[in-house]
């Protein structure tokens, strides 16, 4: 089944709310490979002028990985999850995610193109916190590879 | 508090990188290199991503998934290879806060092998520097081979 062009300008409901927990940001942290102390020690991250330790740049795909489920789960996109390869990721911030924070992310999918038998769809998840300020905004492009 | 339970794979975190003037973020000259990492992965660290970001696919940690579909085996999730690229340039930068944009491109699988791991390399140099932000590239290699494509970060000077 190919991808629904049509899908192309979609707004998705924003996904359930996602509280950013102090552990959470520490074991994401030490994921990605990260000693920095603003990641890791609440008082280097007040020093630095943070409220709590401070989530590492890629930290958004934690929340924007609920918009995506939904486009995947979207029964008239014809996505088929099995073909799916990530082809690009881009983050573009307003400021860092910290601990505490409760952020929402509404996708958008903002293009469906083919390029040899594949379909590239590409999509914007716009992060905001509890008042409704920017965060992030994580625009991932998914290749879904066509029949072979 | 120290890190808990890290492998000791990957190797010591570098002293802060000094700018061409002495200064960490002094003026920038397009090609300098502003830091460099080198990153064992291990099939741990996929397990430990895995848990921490909520990707289960088993192509991150089952051999016999991974063949199924075509991969010769286990591979980092492209989004581990993106996060440790950027964490050199968190470290020179100091404060996270000052990274405006992010992206990169999956243009190579890293394959990690079960017992050796996969060593990926980063360095990252200032690619273009205007009035108040400077781009700088990452060139992300396994194997001799780039990994990600157009990685780059906008950073505020």
């Amino acid at each position: 089944m190919a991808v629904n062009p049509d899908i192309a300008g979609r707004e998705f409901p924003p996904a359930a709310p996602y509280l950013v927990g102090r552990e959470k940001v520490r074991e994401f942290a030490r994921a990605v490979f990260s000693e920095n102390p603003i990641n890791h020690d609440p008082d280097s991250a007040i020093a630095a002028g943070y409220t709590d330790v401070v989530a590492p740049p890629t930290f958004p795909i934690v929340v924007q990985e609920r918009t995506l489920a939904q486009l995947l789960a979207e029964p008239d996109a014809g996505i088929d999850f099995t073909r799916v390869v990530h082809g690009d990721q881009r983050f573009t911030y307003t400021r860092p995610i910290v601990a505490g924070d409760e952020l929402t992310a509404t996708l958008t999918v903002t293009s469906v193109k083919s390029l040899g038998g594949h379909s590239m769809v590409t999509s914007d998840s716009v992060i905001v916190d509890e008042a409704g300020k920017h965060v992030v905004t994580a625009t991932s492009t998914l290749v879904v590879r066509g029949d072979e | 508090m120290s890190p808990a339970g890290r492998e000791g794979s990957e190797s010591a975190l570098p002293a802060p990188y000094e700018g061409p003037n002495g200064t960490p973020h002094g003026d920038l000259t397009v090609g300098d290199i502003v830091a460099e990492r080198d990153f064992h992965l291990t099939r741990d660290s996929l397990v430990r991503y895995a848990g921490a970001s909520g990707d289960f696919n088993p192509i991150h940690y089952r051999d016999d998934v991974a063949t199924s579909v075509g991969l010769p085996g286990v591979l980092a999730h492209g989004m581990l290879t993106m996060g440790i690229a950027a964490q050199p340039v968190i470290d020179w930068l100091g404060d996270p806060g000052r990274v405006v944009d992010y992206q990169v491109r999956f243009t190579r699988p890293v394959l990690v092998d079960a017992t050796d791991g996969a060593l990926v390399r980063v360095v990252a140099k200032v690619g273009a520097v205007d009035d108040d932000s400077a781009r700088i590239d990452l060139t992300v290699t396994f194997e001799d081979e780039t990994v990600l494509g157009k990685a780059q970060l906008r950073i505020r000077l």
